[in-house]
C-alpha cells in the first residue's frame, strides 16, 4: 500500500516534469501575438485564438519545410532500415572476418559528435553539388542513425532461433523468403523500433538543417522555426513559434502511438517450447 | 515416398572431430528407422545430414534414388518436425500448416484449403485453426508441427526427438499417434530419440550410435536379445542388463555370487578366455522361493544378501551389491559414461515376481535363467555369444516353455 502511495507520487511528479512545458507551448501557442510578448504570464490565455495557426498554416515557407521534413526524414528512415535489417542479419547470423571492426566502426560513428563534421560536410556538399539539397540531409542522418539501428536489430535477430530458419528451409523456402517471411516478421518490433529512432533522429535534427541547407529547397521544419519573424522587430514571434512547434511535434506523437502497437513485447513467445 | 539410402556418411568439423564417423543406412521406403544413442552420439547430426542442413564432409545420401548432398533442404521434398516444433508464432495455426503450400505456389487457394483442413482432421486441431502457436498447449504445437510435415506429400518424415519437450503421459498417447500416423501414411520415416522406449516402440528397425560410430541396426528385439557388444546391451533394456565379472570353466560359469551352468554352446565359444564380462537382464532372476520346484531345479540357483527393493505393483526390483575387480571395474566405468550414467557402486538390478515378499537386508535363494546370459569380452565389448536370428529364435521358445514361472512370466 505505501509502496503504491509512493509510485502514484513519484509518477506525478515525473508527469509534471516532464509535461509541463509542453503544456506551456501548448496554452502559449494560443494566446495572440500581444499577450504573449506582455510582461506578465499566466498560463491560461485571457482570450484564445487559433489566429497563430492560421498564420503558421498560411506561410508558405513553413509549408515547404514541413513537406521537406516529412520527405526527408521518411526517406532516411525506410533506407536506414533497410539497410540496417540486412546488415544486422548478417552480423547475427553470418561468420565473417572483419564481423567485430563492422560492430565497434559503427559504435564508433554513433559516439562521434555530430557538430564536428558540419563544417567538413559543409565543404563537400558544395563540392559535390548536395548543398541545398534532399540527399544532403537524407545521407548523414542516414550514417548517424545506422549504427544504432544495426545493434538494435542485431540483438533482436540474435533471439529469434535459428530453428525457425532451417524449418522455413526445410518446407521450401529460399533463403531470401525465410528471411522476408519469417524472420522479418518475428523481428518486426526491432525493426519498428529502429524506425522510430530514426524518424526522431532526422525530424528532430536541427545542426545539419540549419548547416546544409540556404533555401527552402531543402530546409526543414526545426531549422525553418528560426525564420520566423513577429509583427515587429520588438515583438518576438513567441505565440507563432508556440503554434508552430505544436504541428511539429503532433505528427510525431500519433507515429510513436501508431508504431506502439507493433512493437508487442514477446511476439516470439510460443515459437520454441515455453 | 522414397527410400533413403546413407553410404559411408562422415561429417567432420573444421578441428578435425568427426560427430558422424562411417554410418551406412539403408531405409527401405514406406519404413519407420530410429536412430537411437546418448547425448552426443552424432544421430542429430546424422538426420540434418539426411534434410541438408548440414554439409556432408564424406559420403553419398541418396534419396529415391538421387544423390542428394549438393540439394539445398528445400529442393529435398523432405518435412521435418523439430525438437521445439520451430511454429511460426506470428502466423495462425492455419497459416503455419499452409506455410509450405504456398512456397510451393502450385496450389490453388482452394486445394491449400481443402489439404489444411485435411490435415487438421486428422491431428484433431480443427477448433484452434484460428490461434496462434503463443496460445496452445505442447501437444497441441506438436500436433501442429506434425501438420505442417504430412500437409504437403513429402518424400519423407524426419523426426527430431519431438516429444521430449512433452510430459510423461502426452508422451505416451503422442507415441502412439505418430506409430498410427506413419502406418496408415506409409511414408518413409527416420526417427531421432534418446527414449529407448520410443525407440523400441516405434521402430521397424532401430540404429544404435556411440560418439558417431552405429554399434547396431537390427529389429528392436534382436537388439534387445542379441546385442552385438556391450555398449548396445547396456543401452536398450530397462532397467539396464547386470553385468558381472565371471571366468568360464567347461560348461560352468564362476559368478560373484557362485557358479552357474550355460548352455555347452555358449560356454565353448568363451573358452579359454580367462576374465570375461557376463550380461544377465533383471527379469532373467527369480525369487526362488515363489517358483514351483522343478522350474528351479533345472537352473541355477545362489543366495544373495538383498540391499534395497523397490515394489511397483506388477513387478518389483531388488538391489544387490558386489564387488567387481578391477580389470573388469574400468571397462564398465567406461561403459557407464558413455551411457550417459553414473553408477555409484556396482550392484545387481534383478526383477522379481509382485508377488514375493523378499525381506531388504536379509539373504534370499535366486534363481537364473542362464541359458540367457551374454558374455563379453572386456576388452573390446564384443558380445562372445550372440547367435545368428535363426538359433535366436528357437532358443526363445524352447526357454519360454522351460521357465513356464521365471522370466518369460515376470516380464
Amino acid at each position: 500500500m505505501r509502496t503504491k502511495v509512493g509510485q502514484g507520487i513519484g509518477l506525478v511528479l515525473i508527469l509534471l516534469w516532464c509535461l509541463f512545458p509542453v503544456a506551456w507551448i501548448f496554452s502559449l501557442s494560443f494566446k495572440s501575438v500581444e499577450e504573449a510578448a506582455a510582461g506578465s504570464p499566466q498560463f491560461l490565455p485571457k482570450d484564445p485564438t487559433l489566429d497563430t495557426y492560421r498564420e503558421v498554416l498560411a506561410n508558405d515557407d513553413f509549408q515547404r519545410a514541413l513537406i521537406n521534413s516529412f520527405g526527408i526524414s521518411l526517406i532516411a528512415t525506410t533506407l536506414s532500415v533497410i539497410l540496417a535489417t540486412l546488415a544486422a542479419y548478417a552480423i547475427a547470423r553470418l561468420d565473417f572476418t572483419g564481423k567485430r571492426v563492422v560492430l565497434s566502426i559503427a559504435l564508433a560513428i554513433a559516439m562521434f559528435p555530430v557538430v564536428s563534421l558540419v563544417g567538413p560536410l559543409f565543404d563537400q556538399w558544395r563540392v559535390l553539388g548536395l548543398f541545398d539539397t534532399w540527399p544532403g540531409l537524407i545521407i548523414p542522418y542516414m550514417s548517424f542513425t545506422l549504427p544504432l539501428a544495426i545493434w538494435t536489430l542485431s540483438a533482436f535477430f540474435r533471439e529469434i532461433p535459428w530453428e525457425m530458419e532451417q524449418a522455413a528451409q526445410v518446407d521450401g523456402a529460399t533463403a531470401w523468403q525465410a528471411f522476408r517471411k519469417v524472420i522479418v516478421p518475428l523481428a518486426a518490433p526491432g525493426v519498428f523500433t529502429a524506425a522510430i529512432l530514426t524518424f526522431f533522429f532526422a525530424w528532430n535534427d536541427f545542426v545539419f538543417g540549419i548547416s546544409l541547407t540556404s533555401t527552402t529547397d531543402a530546409r526543414p521544419v526545426p531549422a525553418q522555426l528560426a525564420f520566423f519573424v513577429g509583427p515587429d522587430q520588438f515583438n518576438a514571434p513567441t505565440s507563432t513559434l508556440a503554434a508552430a512547434s505544436m504541428m511539429v511535434t503532433v505528427p510525431i506523437i500519433i507515429i510513436v502511438l501508431l508504431f506502439q502497437r507493433k512493437i508487442v513485447a514477446g511476439l516470439t513467445s510460443g515459437a520454441v517450447k515455453g | 515416398m522414397a527410400a533413403i539410402e546413407m553410404k559411408n556418411i562422415v561429417k567432420q568439423y573444421g578441428d578435425g572431430f568427426a560427430a558422424v564417423n562411417d554410418v551406412s543406412i539403408d531405409v527401405a521406403d514406406g519404413e519407420f528407422v530410429i536412430l537411437v544413442g546418448p547425448s552426443g552420439c552424432g544421430k542429430s547430426t546424422l538426420l540434418r545430414m539426411i534434410v541438408g542442413l548440414e554439409d556432408i564432409t564424406s559420403g553419398d545420401m541418396i534419396i529415391g534414388g538421387e544423390r542428394v548432398n549438393d540439394i539445398a533442404p528445400r529442393d529435398r521434398d523432405l518435412a521435418m518436425v523439430f525438437q521445439n516444433y520451430a511454429l511460426y508464432p506470428h502466423l495462425t495455426v492455419y497459416e503455419n500448416i499452409a506455410f509450405p503450400l504456398r512456397l510451393a505456389k502450385n496450389f490453388s487457394e482452394s486445394e491449400i484449403d481443402e489439404k489444411v483442413r485435411t490435415a487438421s482432421a486428422t491431428l484433431e486441431l480443427d477448433e484452434h485453426l484460428d490461434r496462434k502457436p503463443g496460445n496452445l498447449s505442447g501437444g497441441q504445437r506438436q500436433r501442429v508441427a506434425m501438420g505442417r510435415a504430412i500437409v504437403r506429400d513429402a518424400k519423407a518424415f524426419l523426426f527430431d526427438e519431438p516429444l521430449s519437450n512433452l510430459d510423461a503421459k502426452l508422451r505416451g498417447q503422442m507415441r502412439t499417434e505418430i506409430s498410427r500416423l506413419q502406418r496408415r501414411l506409409g511414408i518413409t520415416t527416420v526417427y531421432v530419440t534418446h527414449d529407448q522406449t520410443e525407440a523400441m516402440t516405434l521402430g521397424d528397425r532401430v540404429a544404435v550410435l556411440r560418439r558417431g560410430v552405429m554399434e547396431q541396426l537390427a529389429t528392436p528385439r534382436e537388439l534387445y536379445e542379441n546385442p552385438v557388444n556391450l555398449f548396445v546391451a547396456g543401452f536398450i533394456g530397462s532397467p539396464p542388463m547386470n553385468f558381472l565379472p565371471a571366468t568360464v570353466e567347461g560348461d560352468m560359469v564362476e559368478l560373484p555370487f557362485g557358479r552357474v551352468k550355460i548352455p555347452a554352446e555358449k560356454a565353448a565359444r568363451a573358452k579359454g578366455r580367462g576374465l570375461l564380462i557376463a550380461g544377465i537382464r533383471p527379469e532373467h532372476f527369480e525369487d526362488a522361493s515363489v517358483m514351483d520346484r522343478a522350474t528351479v531345479a533345472e537352473g541355477s540357483t545362489f543366495r544373495a544378501h538383498v540391499d534395497v527393493t523397490e515394489w511397483l505393483g506388477d513387478q518389483q526390483y531388488a538391489y544387490i551389491p558386489f564387488e567387481a575387480p578391477p580389470e573388469v571395474q574400468a571397462q564398465l566405468t567406461q561403459l557407464e559414461r558413455d551411457l550417459d550414467g553414473e553408477s555409484i557402486r556396482t550392484q545387481l538390478v534383478v526383477s522379481l515376481d509382485s508377488a514375493s515378499r523378499v525381506p531388504e537386508g536379509e539373504e534370499i535363494e535366486l534363481y537364473v535363467n542362464a541359458a540367457k546370459m551374454h558374455l563379453f569380452d572386456p576388452s573390446t565389448g564384443d558380445n562372445l555369444t550372440v547367435t545368428s536370428p535363426r538359433e535366436e529364435t528357437s532358443a526363445h521358445s524352447s526357454s519360454t516353455s522351460s521357465s513356464s514361472s521365471g522370466a518369460s512370466v515376470a516380464r
